[in-house]
């Protein structure tokens, strides 16, 4: 019998300072990639001196940027406990929308003065997030299905008005973001990383954020603690594809074309670079930073191996190879169970 | 005192299309009481909770709260301020951490930002007020279900309501965290929480429950004072019939026949260590023993779910392959594990499929399953064991408590085992199910089959020839059939009577 027996039997706190001391641990949970991307690096040194010049990393910043917006948009759906594919397709068919309304000859229409462009490439990404919504939250269907039927459509949609052409001569509003330095460092960059920092600090520290987790972990439970969970479904699936339209329109501007093809096959690199990262598949757990930390790891290599001269037939097998090597890597630093 | 119910609920009816789930249903509740609510499954009491909780709008009836009306549906605050419920199913959320749960949507913010220490330190001081001893930095996952539930109690009080509904918190406790409930309760009790008490277990509402409100049918059947109710008219108003005394059961063991099972020096630790035992053909044996004592793991070890590290176990002339289901059941073991949601069956398949899951080899040529074959049979067990469903096709979901572990219990004897191993077989279910279950363990019993009970409810081990009582991983007391309770709850404890 324990003596007040109003206590817990909880095992007692060993020392006064577990506590603190796991914080840190769970806090070193997040920075468990950082060791392979210092490895990495130095790798890469070794590799080609090239590596660690500034324009060098500024290119993999830049080449990464585009797609760490779709990681970071995919995080945030997945936390929640829902699942996007179809974010590749908006990546693509965001922009090539604009570009069809606001440019003449060719498969374009014209139709718009060509300052409505960038609002047109968001309001495409409004409208899809709100569509999977509406599919997803409103009539309960499938998440995985409904956006992979999403995913197939849009980019049907992308190559029924291109004609599977590219848009060339894009107006000048759609080009700024992709090839404008701020500081010496393309916007795309910046845009990337200020995007990131607002969103760890809204999912780790409003209640907004906070309820991602609450939804994604227990939806029931959330539930009963008063939070709008359909709600606020519905304002991740709308901001995921906005920040995967975002994206679309950095590509654009820095290649000044949209491809019938662009962001095809984007998303398995997306989810595996969320997966490394320590983002749950099932909801409810993981971090923008880590989600970061994924992606970052993941061109870092690409990059090594172009500069090590890897023929360009090669790279997609050693692509895979080096997913799944990152994820049986992150199961053993992590020691948990990825789902 | 205060004298004004804190709920008083009047003529609530509820109809879910025919069914009538409430009939004219009165409950009162004074201040400072645990109340107890009584009934089998199906008797009315979960929607009567979810009237009381404002989930559901009774159909006709009146709720008060304190006196004055219930608040609307859509109201949740106010519901949440004046009642509150610790629910069998977790609304924990795993991966958040304890200080989170507790302030979930209602976290300290400045600026739209979360105050992250400002919040540890609320939920620790919440913790405190109420004497739950638990790290407010854990994530909840790595809680207990016994402090997930103080935790729960302690969030409900937090919202200042302080009428609290536990929806049978003892189902899935042992005996030493089911002590440390109560022990709790009654502190809230002294400071003025009024508990609503929702339990299969009689024994349970003597303890520490001052009135008892029984339910039978989707009526209210009576309220009494628990001092005046003797046990047996507890039973019949919960039943409707004269309480069934359990009969004395003539023993079945064959001595001097080969035992079934032998167990020689098993270990695994750090669940058990250098076990050794028989069990005759025909024998029910009761391995008793409090949570932790590692006789879950043992009778786990003997349906091949656990690979012991050292020692034998032989059933009959075979020995299974150790750790290994596929082996054990091939040398005759069925198996009833202990969490029947986790490991008991299939929910969304078929009471025929769950039934029939374990000798499916039977069921036809080589790959192949015969459905009218496997309907059969399911149809046989689902009559012998008296499962209460339209017919073999119904999901095993769609059934309740009771009638699901049945289902667990027919797949066990579909194989016609030569040894039963049974975790807990009657958690969970209600008074009339849980004799009947074991009046089925009997019939095996008789007819051959050696049993092996691994439980810490004295109502599932009165059944036994023979008690080993587990003790640390270790077989400390072996009782022969006749024992007094306490001899088995001192045993289970460590406690020495004659000390």
């Amino acid at each position: 019998m324990p003596e007040s027996p109003a206590a817990v039997g909880a095992p007692p706190r060993t020392t006064p300072g577990t506590a603190p001391r796991r914080i840190a641990l769970a806090r070193l949970r997040d920075f468990a990639l950082v060791p392979g991307i210092i490895a990495i690096a130095i790798v890469g040194q070794l590799v080609n001196p090239v590596f660690l010049q500034y324009d060098n990393v500024i290119n993999i910043l830049q080449t990464m940027s585009e797609i760490a917006l779709l990681v970071l948009a995919q995080t945030m759906v997945l936390v929640v406990g829902k699942m996007d594919l179809s974010l590749e397709s908006t990546f693509g068919l965001a922009p090539g929308v604009a570009a069809w309304l606001t440019i003449g000859g060719g498969h374009s229409l014209g139709l718009l003065p060509s300052w409505t462009a960038v609002p047109v490439v968001l309001l495409v990404g409004v409208v899809v997030g709100a569509l999977n919504a509406l599919l997803i939250v409103r009539f309960g269907l499938s998440g995985f299905v409904v956006t992979l039927g999403m995913l197939i459509v849009l980019r049907g949609l992308l190559t029924g008005i291109s004609g599977g052409q590219t848009f060339f001569g894009l107006p000048d509003s759609m080009l700024y973001l992709g090839t404008t330095l701020w500081a010496g460092v393309p916007a795309s960059i910046w845009i990337c990383v200020l995007l990131f920092a607002g969103g760890i600090g809204l999912l780790g520290y409003t209640r907004f954020g906070r309820s991602l987790y609450a939804i994604g972990g227990n939806e029931d439970a959330a539930k009963a603690a008063g939070i709008r969970t359909d709600r606020i479904v519905w304002i991740v699936l709308i901001a995921a594809s906005v920040l995967a339209a975002v994206g679309g329109l950095l590509l654009s501007g820095r290649l000044a074309s949209v491809a019938a093809a662009q962001g095809n096959g984007y998303i398995f690199t997306v989810f595996a670079a969320a997966v490394i990262g320590g983002v749950s598949l099932n909801g409810g757990r993981g971090t923008l930073f880590g989600a970061f930390t994924g992606i970052l790891l993941l061109y870092m290599i690409q990059n090594v191996l172009t500069l090590a001269g890897v023929p360009a037939q090669w790279i997609g097998a050693l692509n895979g190879a080096i997913i799944l090597i990152a994820l049986v890597m992150s199961r053993i630093t992590s020691g948990k169970r990825q789902t | 005192m205060n004298t004004v119910p804190v709920v008083e609920a009047h003529g609530v009816v509820k109809r879910y299309g025919a069914t009538v789930a409430l009939d004219h249903a009165d409950l009162t509740v004074l201040p400072g009481q645990t109340h107890a609510l009584v009934g089998r499954n199906g008797a009315g009491k979960s929607t009567l909770v979810s009237v009381l909780t404002g989930l559901t709008e009774p159909d006709a009836g009146t709720v008060r709260l304190n006196g004055e009306p219930a608040p609307a549906l859509s109201d949740r605050d106010a519901w949440r301020s004046r009642v509150a419920c610790v629910y069998q199913r977790s609304t924990i959320i795993p991966e958040l951490s304890v200080a989170e749960n507790l302030f979930l949507n209602r976290q300290e913010t400045r600026g739209g930002l979360v105050r992250w220490a400002a919040l540890r330190r609320s939920a620790a001081e919440l913790l405190e007020r109420w004497s739950v001893d638990v790290d407010v930095h854990r994530p909840a996952r790595e809680l207990s279900v016994e402090q997930r539930q103080f935790v729960e109690i302690a969030r409900a009080l937090s919202f200042g309501a302080r009428f609290v509904i536990l929806d049978e918190p003892t189902a899935q406790l042992d005996g030493a965290a089911i002590t440390r409930l109560f022990g709790h309760i009654a502190e809230l009790q002294r400071q003025g929480v009024t508990f609503l008490f929702i339990s299969h277990h009689l024994q349970e509402v003597y303890e520490i429950c001052d009135t008892v409100t029984v339910f039978r049918d989707a009526r209210h059947v009576l309220t009494a004072p628990v001092a005046e109710l003797p046990k047996a008219d507890l039973v019949a108003a919960m039943t409707g019939e004269n309480a069934v005394t359990t009969q004395e059961r003539a023993a079945t063991t064959r001595h001097g026949a080969e035992p079934v099972l032998r167990v020689d020096d098993l270990s695994l630790a750090p669940f058990f260590e250098g076990v050794s035992f028989d069990i005759a053909p025909g024998e029910i044996v009761g391995l008793a023993g409090a949570g932790g004592s590692g006789k879950t793991e043992l009778a786990e070890a003997l349906a091949g779910l656990r690979k012991p590290t050292s020692g034998t176990v032989f059933v009959g002339d075979r020995r299974p392959r150790p750790g290994d289901v596929p082996s054990a059941l091939a040398a005759g073991v069925g198996f009833v594990p202990e969490d029947r949601h986790h490991q008991g069956f299939v929910p969304e398949m078929s009471i025929a499929d769950n039934t029939t899951m374990s000798v499916m080899d039977r069921l036809g040529p080589g790959i192949f399953v015969r459905s009218g074959l496997r309907d059969r049979l399911a149809g046989t067990m689902i009559s012998r064991l008296a499962v209460k469903t339209p017919g073999p096709e119904l999901p095993v979901s769609a059934l309740s408590g009771g009638n699901q572990q049945k289902v667990v219990m027919a797949r066990a004897l579909a194989g016609d085992p030569r040894l039963l191993v049974l975790i807990t077989p009657t958690a969970g279910v209600d008074v009339r199910s849980k004799e009947f279950l074991l009046g089925k363990v009997a019939e095996a019993a008789a007819a051959g089959t050696a049993v092996l009970i691994a439980s810490d409810e004295l109502d599932d081990l009165r059944l036994c020839d023979r008690l080993l009582v587990v003790v640390h991983g270790r077989l400390t007391t072996e009782l022969p059939a006749g024992w007094q309770d306490r001899e088995v709850v001192a045993a289970m404890e460590g406690v020495d009577l004659d000390a």
